[in-house]
C-alpha cells in the first residue's frame, strides 16, 4: 500500500490557500443531497458537526454521553494556543508552527502543521463571537498567558476552565443546528463498527445505550472524532469513558493505525495512592509557572518536606535544565520525575511522587497573588489530599494524559479507507511525538471548524450523493457481527470483572511502555498482553443482558478492545529503535541521559495495517519530507 | 471506614424501583463518593448482583455528568459535584441515603441514572450566539471589560448538571436557564438576540415540564459551581424588558 500525504505542492505558506482553491466546491442547492456521520461531539466533533450543518449537509451526531456538553474536552483546564500575537512579543504564525514542529521532534507532517498554525487566528474569532467568555484586561481586549515552556504569551484562556468554555461555545452552535433539524442528536449511542460499501465508509453500527438495540445509520462520509486512547494505561486524566473502540473497530476494518506508541505523559498529576482509584487528576501545568519541583538529595528521606534543609534537596529540573528549569517540556519533566523516584528518592506514601513548592513564591508574592493565579486548583488539591499546598508543598506524579498517535490521515483528514475522516484526538497528523500544551483544544478546533468542513466537500463532489439504504447486506453483517461480539461477552460466565482485567492491562502498559520502554520490557509485555487477553475471554465475568442498560457490557466491549490495541501500541515502541518526543527508549540516549533521535532511519510515520488478531500487523511507512525546517536536535539545556 | 447504604434500584424507565441495602466496607476517607460506590459495584458484580448505574465520566467535578442525591440534596449539599465529595466527610458507620436526581423533567431511566435531555432542548431553543463558522470578526474587535468579561464567566461556569432542578420544590429549572441567558445578555456579542432567545427559553422550560421560581433558592445552596441567584433576577429583568419590546 502506498500512503498518499495528498499534500499540495508549492511554498508551506501557500499550501493551503492553494489547496482550498483547487478542491471542488458543492453547488449550494445540493448540498442538502449529501449526508455527514459525525461519531463524538468533543470539540473537534461538535464544532465540525455544526459547521457541516450551517453549510446545508445533513447531519447525524453521536456521543456516548448523556449530553453532547459532557464530552472529554470539558475537562482542559490551561488553554488555547493562537499566533494572534496579541502582546506584540514576537509570536507569528511561522513562529507557532516551528514550536509545534521542534515541541514535536520532529515526527509530523509539516503542511499539516503550518496550516494548524495558521488557521490558529480563526478559531480565536470564531470563539469570541459565539461568547465564550475569554479572560480580558481592563482595555477590553484579550489576555494571554504563557503556557507550556512557550516563550511568547499566546495562550488564550478561560478561567481554569478553558475546555469547558470553549466546548459550551462549540455546544451551543451544535444545539442551535439540532434546533433547526440541521443535526440529528443521538446521546447515549456508542459507535460498534464502520460499515463500508464498495471500499468506502458509508455508515456505521451503533448500540443505544439505553435499551440495548443495535442499529445501522448511513450517510455519504464518515467522521470519526472519537477522542483519545490514554486509557489503554487504565489510569489516566481522562475521562473514564474514554476508549480506543471507534478508532479501533475501523482499524480492524482497514484504516490504518499511525504511531500509537506517541503517547503524552502529564508531569503534573495527583499521584497515585491507592488500588481503588481509576484516574489520576491533573495540576494544571501553569503551576510550573511559580512551583519549584525537588525531591530530597538522599534515598529514602523519611523527614517531612519542611525539615529537609535547603542544600540537601534537588531541584532536579532547575539543575539539568539551567534555561527552561521548571517549565521543560512534559515529556522531560515526566522522564525526569521517574529517574529520581526509580533512584530511590521520591516522596509520598508509594514513594512514586515529587515536591511541587511554592514557599519561595509565597514568599516573594504574597500568598494573596498565589491564591488569585491558583486558588481553585489549591483547593481541588486539598479536596482530594487533604493537605493545604500553601503549608506543605504539593505532591505530583506523572500520569498518562493524551495520544499523539491516532488514525492516519492524509492532508484532507481522510483515513486511508475512503470516506473516513478523522479529526481531534483521533487522528495522528499534528503533534509529532510529543504535543505542545494549549495545542490539543487548537486542533481540535481548527480540524472541526476550519478543515474537514472544506475537505469534506471535495470528496463529495468526486464521488456524487449514493443515498445508501440501511437494508444493504453490508449493514445486516455488521450489525449480526456486533450483536455476536456483545454475547460472545455475556457468554463467557467467568469470574473476574473487566476493570480488572483493564487494571492489569493498565499495570503492563505502565510498566513496560510508559514513560520510559526498552527491548526486553516491550517483548514481555507482548508476551503478557496475549496471555491477558486469552484469560479476559475465558474468565471474564459480564452480568445482564444486551437489551438493557449494562454498563458491564459497554465496559467489557472497551476493555476487550484495548486488549487487542494494546499490542500494536507495543509493536510500534519496539519498532521504533530511536528515542523521539514522548517516545523515550533506554537503549537510546546519551551519556546525560538525553532522547537520541535516528532521523536517517525513523523521520517517519509507521502506519499500522490490520491482519487479524494476534497476527503481526503490517508496517507502512510514510517519509516525513522537511522541506522548511531543518532537523534540530531539540534542547532546553 | 464502614457505611450502611441504601440506594435506589430500578431496571428501567418502566419498573417500579425501590430502596435496597448494601454495606459498603473498608472505606478509605480520601476515596470520592463515586470510588466507594465503585467498590461495592466490584463487590455486587463478584457476587452476580447487577451494578449500581449511575453517570459519570470526567470525576473531577466539570463535566456535569455525575448527579447524585446523598441524604436527601443533590451532590450530598457539599462544595462540588457528586464525584468530588470525599469519604472522609462522612461519620465511619453513619447510614448513607443514594437516590437519582428527581424532577419531572429528569425521569428515571435506570438505578440513579436519569434522562437530562431537556436541559438540551432548552438550549436548542435559544442558548447560543447565531452567527455561522467563519463570520467572525477579530476577536479584538468586540472590547468587553474585565469586569464584564468575569461575570459572563461566572454565569457560564454551569456544568449543566441538574441539581439546582433536583434542589428546588418546583423542579424549577430557573438558575440554569438564568445562568445561560446572563452570560450572553452580559456580552455585546448577545446583544442582537437578547430578547427572542429569553422568550424561547423560558417557553421550552415550561414544556419540558420544568416548574416556576417561587424563591426558595434552594438551588444557589446546592449548585458546585456557586452560580449565584442574582442570575435569576437578572433573567426576570431580562424577560420583563422582552415582554414590553
Ligand atoms: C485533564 C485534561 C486537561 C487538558 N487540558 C488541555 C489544555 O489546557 N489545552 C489543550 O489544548 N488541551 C488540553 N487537554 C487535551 C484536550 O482536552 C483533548 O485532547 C481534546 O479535548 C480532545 O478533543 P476531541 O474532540 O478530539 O475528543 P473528546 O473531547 O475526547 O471527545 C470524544 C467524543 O467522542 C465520543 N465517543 C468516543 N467513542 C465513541 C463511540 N464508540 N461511540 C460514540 N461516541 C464516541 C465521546 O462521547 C465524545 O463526545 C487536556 C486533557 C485532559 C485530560
Ligand atoms: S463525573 Fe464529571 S462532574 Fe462528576
Amino acid at each position: 500500500m502506498k500512503l498518499d500525504s495528498k499534500v499540495p505542492s508549492g511554498p508551506l505558506e501557500q499550501k493551503w490557500q492553494k489547496h482550498q482553491f483547487e478542491m471542488k466546491l458543492v453547488n449550494p442547492a445540493n448540498k442538502r443531497k449529501y449526508s455527514a456521520i459525525v461519531v463524538g461531539t468533543g470539540l473537534a466533533g461538535a464544532s465540525a458537526a455544526a459547521s457541516l450543518a450551517e453549510l446545508g449537509y445533513e447531519v447525524k451526531a453521536f456521543c456516548f454521553q448523556d449530553s453532547s456538553r459532557r464530552a472529554h474536552s470539558i475537562s482542559a483546564q490551561g488553554g488555547i494556543n493562537a499566533a494572534k500575537n496579541y502582546q506584540n512579543d514576537g509570536d507569528s504564525v511561522y513562529r507557532l508552527f516551528y514550536d509545534t514542529i521542534k515541541g514535536g521532534d520532529f515526527r509530523s507532517r509539516e503542511a499539516n502543521t503550518y496550516r494548524l498554525a495558521e488557521v490558529s487566528n480563526n478559531i480565536i474569532d470564531q470563539c469570541a463571537a459565539q461568547g465564550v467568555p475569554f479572560a480580558r484586561e481592563y482595555g477590553g481586549t484579550l489576555a494571554n498567558r504563557s503556557f507550556g515552556g512557550a516563550q511568547v504569551s499566546r495562550t488564550f484562556y478561560a478561567r481554569g476552565q478553558t475546555g469547558q468554555q470553549l466546548l459550551l461555545g462549540a455546544y451551543s452552535a451544535l444545539m442551535r443546528q439540532v434546533g433547526l433539524g440541521k443535526v440529528k442528536m443521538y446521546p447515549r449511542t456508542e459507535m460498534q463498527d464502520v460499515v463500508l460499501i464498495d471500499g468506502h465508509a458509508k455508515g456505521i453500527v451503533v448500540r443505544d445505550m439505553v435499551t440495548g438495540e443495535i442499529s445501522s445509520h448511513a450517510a455519504d462520509a464518515v467522521v470519526l472524532a472519537t477522542g483519545g486512547y490514554g486509557r489503554v494505561f487504565y489510569l489516566s486524566t481522562m475521562g473514564l469513558g474514554c476508549n480506543v473502540t471507534a478508532a479501533y473497530r475501523a482499524y480492524k476494518k482497514g484504516a490504518l493505525f499511525a504511531n500509537p506508541c506517541f503517547t503524552q505523559i502529564h508531569p503534573t498529576c495527583i499521584p497515585h495512592t491507592g488500588d481503588y482509584q481509576c484516574k489520576l487528576t491533573l495540576m494544571s501545568e501553569s503551576l510550573r509557572n511559580d512551583g519549584r519541583i525537588w525531591v530530597p538529595g538522599a534515598k529514602d528521606e523519611q523527614r517531612a518536606p519542611g525539615q529537609i534543609p535547603e542544600n540537601e534537596r534537588d531541584y532536579y529540573l532547575e539543575r539539568k535544565y539551567p534555561s527552561f528549569g521548571n517549565l521543560a517540556p512534559r515529556d522531560i519533566s515526566s522522564r525526569s520525575a521517574k529517574e529520581a523516584c526509580d533512584d530511590g528518592r521520591g516522596i509520598g506514601p508509594s514513594r512514586y511522587g515529587v515536591y511541587l513548592d511554592f514557599s519561595d513564591a509565597i514568599n516573594r508574592l504574597g500568598k494573596d497573588v498565589i491564591k488569585e493565579r491558583y486558588g481553585n486548583l489549591f483547593e481541588m488539591y486539598e479536596l482530594i489530599n487533604d493537605e493545604n499546598p500553601y503549608e506543605v508543598p504539593m505532591r505530583i506524579y506523572p500520569a498518562s494524559h493524551y495520544t499523539m498517535g491516532g488514525l492516519w490521515v492524509d492532508y484532507n483528514l481522510m483515513s486511508n479507507i475512503p470516506g473516513l475522516h478523522v479529526i481531534g484526538e483521533a487522528n495522528f497528523s499534528d503533534h509529532g511525538a510529543n504535543r505542545l500544551g494549549a495545542s490539543a483544544l487548537m486542533q481540535g478546533l481548527a480540524d472541526g471548524y476550519f478543515v474537514l468542513p472544506y475537505t469534506i466537500g471535495d470528496y463529495f463532489v468526486r464521488e456524487g450523493a449514493k443515498n445508501i439504504s440501511t437494508d444493504r447486506p453490508e449493514f445486516r453483517e455488521a450489525e449480526e457481527a456486533v450483536t455476536m461480539r456483545i454475547k460472545k461477552l455475556l457468554d463467557v460466565g467467568g469470574k473476574q470483572t473487566p476493570d480488572s482485567f483493564h487494571k492489569r492491562l493498565g499495570q503492563i502498559m505502565w510498566e513496560k511502555a510508559g514513560m520510559a520502554r526498552n527491548e526486553k520490557g516491550l517483548k514481555e509485555a507482548l508476551q503478557e498482553i496475549p496471555a491477558l487477553r486469552e484469560e479476559f475471554w475465558n474468565d471474564v465475568n459480564v452480568l445482564g443482558s444486551a437489551d438493557e442498560m449494562n454498563m458491564n457490557v459497554e465496559r467489557a466491549a472497551r476493555v476487550a478492545d484495548f486488549l487487542e490495541f494494546a499490542e500494536i501500541f507495543c509493536l510500534d515502541a519496539l519498532d521504533r529503535e530511536e528515542s523521539c518526543g514522548a517516545h523515550f527508549r533506554e537503549e537510546y540516549q546519551t551519556e546525560e541521559g538525553e532522547a537520541v533521535r535516528n532521523d536517517k532511519k525513523y523521520a517517519y510515520v509507521a502506519a499500522w495495517e490490520h491482519k487479524g488478531v494476534g497476527q503481526k500487523p503490517e508496517l507502512h511507512k510514510e517519509d516525513l519530507q522537511f522541506e522548511s525546517v531543518q532537523l534540530a536536535t531539540r534542547s532546553y539545556k | 471506614m464502614n457505611f450502611k447504604l441504601h440506594v435506589w434500584r430500578q431496571k428501567n424507565a418502566a419498573a417500579k424501583g425501590r430502596m435496597e441495602q448494601y454495606e459498603a466496607r473498608d472505606i478509605n476517607g480520601d476515596m470520592s463518593f463515586l470510588e466507594m460506590l465503585d467498590v461495592v459495584n466490584e463487590d455486587l458484580v463478584e457476587k452476580g448482583i447487577d451494578p449500581i448505574h449511575f453517570d459519570h465520566d470526567c470525576r473531577e467535578g466539570i463535566c456535569g455528568a455525575c448527579s447524585l442525591v446523598i441524604n436527601g440534596l443533590p451532590h450530598g449539599g457539599m462544595t462540588g459535584t457528586t464525584c468530588e465529595v470525599r469519604m472522609r466527610l462522612f461519620k465511619d458507620g453513619s447510614t448513607i441515603y443514594i437516590e437519582p436526581f428527581r424532577a419531572k423533567a429528569f425521569p428515571v431511566i435506570k438505578d440513579l441514572t436519569v434522562d437530562r435531555t431537556s436541559i438540551d432542548r432548552v438550549m436548542q431553543a435559544g442558548g447560543f450566539v447565531s452567527t455561522h463558522t467563519g463570520a467572525a470578526t477579530d476577536a479584538n474587535a468586540i472590547l468587553i471589560p474585565k469586569d464584564k468579561a468575569e461575570e459572563a464567566m461566572d454565569a457560564a461556569a454551569c456544568i449543566g448538571c441538574g441539581a439546582c432542578v433536583a434542589a428546588c420544590k418546583n423542579a424549577s429549572g430557573m438558575l440554569f436557564v438564568a445562568a445561560k441567558v446572563s452570560q450572553l445578555a452580559l456580552l455585546p456579542q448577545g446583544q442582537a438576540e437578547r430578547e427572542r432567545r429569553v422568550n424561547k427559553m423560558v417557553a421550552q422550560m415550561d414544556i419540558e415540564g420544568f416548574g416556576n421560581c417561587t424563591n426558595y433558592f434552594e438551588c444557589e445552596a446546592v449548585c458546585p459551581k456557586d452560580i449565584s441567584v442574582k442570575f435569576i433576577a437578572k433573567m426576570n429583568r431580562e424577560y420583563m424588558r422582552a415582554l414590553v419590546k
